[in-house]
Parts: structure tokens; C-alpha cells; sequence
């Protein structure tokens, strides 16, 4: 018998409870044991950035985190940026600015972007570029991407 | 091809003394992680070795920085982003700031540990060349004790280390540098974030009036492991700001390193690049105004 663990932890606030593997990635644990499927793989290897969460409120590439750790952790994912049911005004900016093509890496684009504005209120272009630093998009040329992130910093989308 | 989950196990001990048990009743079956950044991408292309991990993630006392006076000592727990937010790590080590932003980017300096970029031993890791111009020395622990080394002899060749199966890396020491210092730190890597090194130099000089009485150079990327520059250190210790030999130094480099040809960058390019970054890093020093 393979051994598991009961992880209780918060996901985007509430309290959960799930069966897992020690090495079970937080990643799968989110997609499949929870159905959280915003967030996205893509490299596995922590490079691409598309499976951003915050973990006890820091970005963490969720690929790279093993279930063994994430007893009475929280964790917060793009499924919970929305705040009663209505996009964040990140989320709208990124609508309103096209900063998502594809959509693949948006997830893990604005999980990243909303920490970043938690911990620098006005960012400068450069500052949103090391904040999104390892968050990579093959289709946007990241600077629709920037534009809503600071658009968002300068109060302009409705909250 | 991936991991097959259920093979492998873990533990989680409570305190370092359970997991120095632990390790001790199974020499080298273990293999510790902590902010999983190296071991995870081994583990998700099936390459860990090991199948059974100990968690160090709860032994708060491997946590954290204590300042004292004339030294700072890091736990091996703690990440870059906690280098990056420690006043005294600013004041005292910029470079060790420098290299810790330079690592990855901000999801990796997030769960990274300092203890951990020491011990996966890469020669291209960023803040070993920042801890080998400071001087540091590391303590490692087993059940029998605990020992004290300088961090430049722990590295023994290509991921062999002076770190016995029982043992942890368990804290970093790093002398406060005293009097007039100078500080340099540079990555040359493809791109700012998530680049691995091709060339890493950290150095920090000590100076009295306009002589460099002290140098102490450290490189990344460019030998089997991080390691000092003692033949170009030596040709400029004793030197005075304004006339510091920029070429017998890039020349006394060549052979303190011994860098391979890889994906990243040609023998040639790192040993071209190592030296150029040497004398960038020496002419800023000649323009220093102590």
C-alpha cells in the first residue's frame, strides 16, 4: 500500500481536506484532487511560471511544491482573485488591455501581478518587469501585460 | 520519463534532533529537501535518486538570521527573499543580496533556500560566489556534533562535498567585513531572471587609504565548483587604487579557473567573459574614493 497523508489546508479561503501522496505535486492536488483547474502546467520545472499560486502568501511555482509540506498551509490560486463572483479589476484590466492571447500562461500572470501589487503599490515598468520576471508569455510580448498591471496601480479599471 | 508517485516516501520531522535521527539509522537513505527548487525538477523528470525525503520544512530552528556583533549567522532554511529583506544582509553583504535576487526569480527566491542552493553543489549556483568573497564558513551537523568549515573547502570536486551521509548543512557564518570595503557582483547569464549563470563573479576588497590590502574574489560557471581566484587575488592585494595591474590580473585568472564547454556558453566564451568581468569589476574599484 503506497502511503498517504490527509492534508488539511485553505484553498482561496475555505477549509479542505484531501487525501495525497507525499510527492504529489500541490499542482495536482489542486487540478485533480480539487478540480482547480486554473491553474496551468507548463514547464514543470519552475521556469515558466504558469502554475503560480501564493502559498502562504508568496508567488511559489505550484510544480515544484510536494504535498508532504502543505499541512495548515494557504494557498490562494486564480480561482480565487474574484471577489464575489465578479472579475478583480486585475482581471479586468488584463480583459480591457488584451494583455491574455492564448491564455495559457494568464493564470499564473495574474496571480503574480496581484502579489506584486500587494507588496509595491506604484510600480514602475521595470519593477512590474521583475515582478512578472518569471512568469514567461510566448504570445503577448509582455508589454500589454505591464500596461494593464499599472493601469490597475494607477486606479484607472473600476474596483 | 516522470516519477511514479506512490514509490517514493517521506518523513517530517519535528526538530533537527529527530532528523539527524533519522538520518543516522539509515546512512544516505534520506535525502533532505527543503524549498524543493532543485530536487522537484529531478523528481518531476524522474531523475531523484533517492525515494524516500525528509521534509526539513518544519525545524524552525534552521530558520531565520542572528546579528551579532562582527558576524551574521543565516539558518540553512532561509530563502532568498528573506536574504533580500534583512536590513543587516543589505548593509553588510550586498552581494549576498545581489546574488540572491539574481537566483531564479521571485517563485524560486520564495521557496530557495541558501543551505540548499550550498548543498546541490552546482558550480553555476548564484550565491556561492557572493559567500566565497565573504569569507563564510559553514556548520554541519550530525548526531555526533556539530562542526565549523570554511565554505571555500567544502566543495571537493563536481558535486562531491565535504558532507558526511549523517550530516545537515545547518547554518552559514559570514565575518562582518570591518573598515573602508568594496563591493562587486556580477551574473552574466542569457537573459536577468530564470538564466542559469555562464560567468559569475562576486568579489569584495578591503582597502586602507588607496591600497587594496584585502581581495577576495569567488566565481560561478567557470570550474567543477564555486571557487576563489588565489593567483589573480594575489596580484592585486597590495596595490595601490591608482594603479591597479588590470592585465597581469585577467592574465593570473586563466589559471585559477578551468571552465567545460555546455549548452550555456564554450570554455572560450566563459574564460573571454570571466576576465573582461574581472577588469570591469577592478576599474570600478580604481574609481572607488575611499
Amino acid at each position: 500500500m503506497p502511503e498517504t497523508l490527509r492534508i488539511q489546508f485553505t484553498v482561496n479561503g475555505e477549509a479542505r481536506s484531501v487525501e495525497a501522496r507525499p510527492m504529489d505535486r500541490l499542482l495536482d492536488v489542486l487540478r485533480e484532487g480539487l478540480g482547480l483547474t486554473g491553474t496551468k502546467e507548463g514547464c514543470g520545472e519552475g521556469e515558466c511560471g504558469a502554475c503560480s499560486v501564493l502559498l502562504d502568501g508568496r508567488v511559489v511555482n505550484s510544480c515544484l511544491v510536494p504535498a508532504v509540506q502543505l499541512n495548515g498551509t494557504e494557498v490562494v490560486t486564480v480561482e480565487g482573485l474574484a471577489r464575489d463572483g465578479a472579475a478583480s479589476p486585475m482581471q479586468e484590466a488584463f480583459l480591457s488591455h488584451n494583455a491574455a492571447q492564448c491564455g495559457f500562461c494568464t493564470p499564473g500572470m495574474l496571480v503574480s501581478a496581484e502579489d506584486l501589487l500587494r507588496r509595491n503599490a506604484s510600480p514602475d515598468k521595470e519593477q512590474v518587469r521583475e515582478g512578472l520576471a518569471g512568469n514567461l508569455c510566448r504570445c503577448t510580448g509582455y508589454a500589454k501585460i505591464v500596461d494593464a498591471v499599472q493601469a490597475v496601480a494607477r486606479g484607472e479599471v473600476e474596483k | 520519463m516522470r516519477s511514479f508517485v506512490p514509490d517514493f516516501q517521506a518523513r517530517v520531522p519535528a526538530s533537527l534532533s529527530e532528523a539527524l535521527d533519522i538520518l543516522e539509522s539509515e546512512p544516505g537513505a534520506w535525502a533532505p529537501i527543503a524549498g524543493g527548487t532543485d530536487l522537484m525538477v529531478l523528481f518531476n523528470a524522474g531523475r531523484l535518486p533517492s525515494r524516500k525525503l525528509l521534509d526539513l520544512t518544519r525545524l524552525f530552528e534552521l530558520r531565520g538570521v542572528q546579528d551579532e556583533p562582527g558576524r551574521l549567522t543565516v539558518g540553512a532554511l532561509t530563502t532568498f527573499t528573506e536574504l533580500r529583506e534583512q536590513r543587516v544582509v543589505h548593509q553588510c553583504f550586498p552581494n549576498l543580496v545581489k546574488s540572491a535576487r539574481a537566483t531564479g526569480a521571485l517563485a524560486i527566491q520564495n521557496r530557495g533556500t541558501l543551505g540548499g542552493n550550498i548543498v546541490n553543489a552546482s558550480p553555476a549556483a548564484d550565491t556561492p560566489p557572493a559567500l566565497l568573497a565573504y569569507g563564510a564558513e559553514v556548520e554541519l551537523t550530525s548526531r555526533a556534533g556539530s562542526r565549523w568549515i570554511p565554505y571555500a573547502h567544502f566543495h571537493q570536486g563536481y558535486k562531491v562535498m565535504d558532507l558526511a551521509p549523517g550530516e545537515l548543512l545547518t547554518r552559514i557564518r559570514l565575518p562582518k567585513p570591518e573598515g573602508t570595503g568594496y563591493h562587486f557582483y556580477r551574473k552574466v547569464g542569457t537573459r536577468q531572471a530564470q538564466a542559469i549563470s555562464k560567468v559569475c563573479l562576486a568579489a569584495y576588497a578591503r582597502l586602507e587609504g588607496r591600497t587594496v590590502a584585502e581581495l577576495r574574489v569567488g566565481l560561478g560557471a567557470v570550474a567543477p565548483v564555486p571557487c576563489r581566484a588565489p593567483r589573480a587575488e594575489a596580484v592585486v592585494r597590495g596595490c595601490s587604487l591608482d594603479a591597479l595591474p588590470f592585465e597581469a590580473a585577467r592574465e593570473a585568472l586563466q589559471a585559477d579557473i578551468a571552465p567545460i564547454d555546455d549548452v550555456r556558453a564554450s570554455a572560450h566564451f566563459r574564460r573571454v567573459v570571466a576576465g573582461n568581468v574581472l577588469v570591469q569589476m577592478l576599474k570600478d574599484l580604481a574609481a572607488a574614493r575611499p
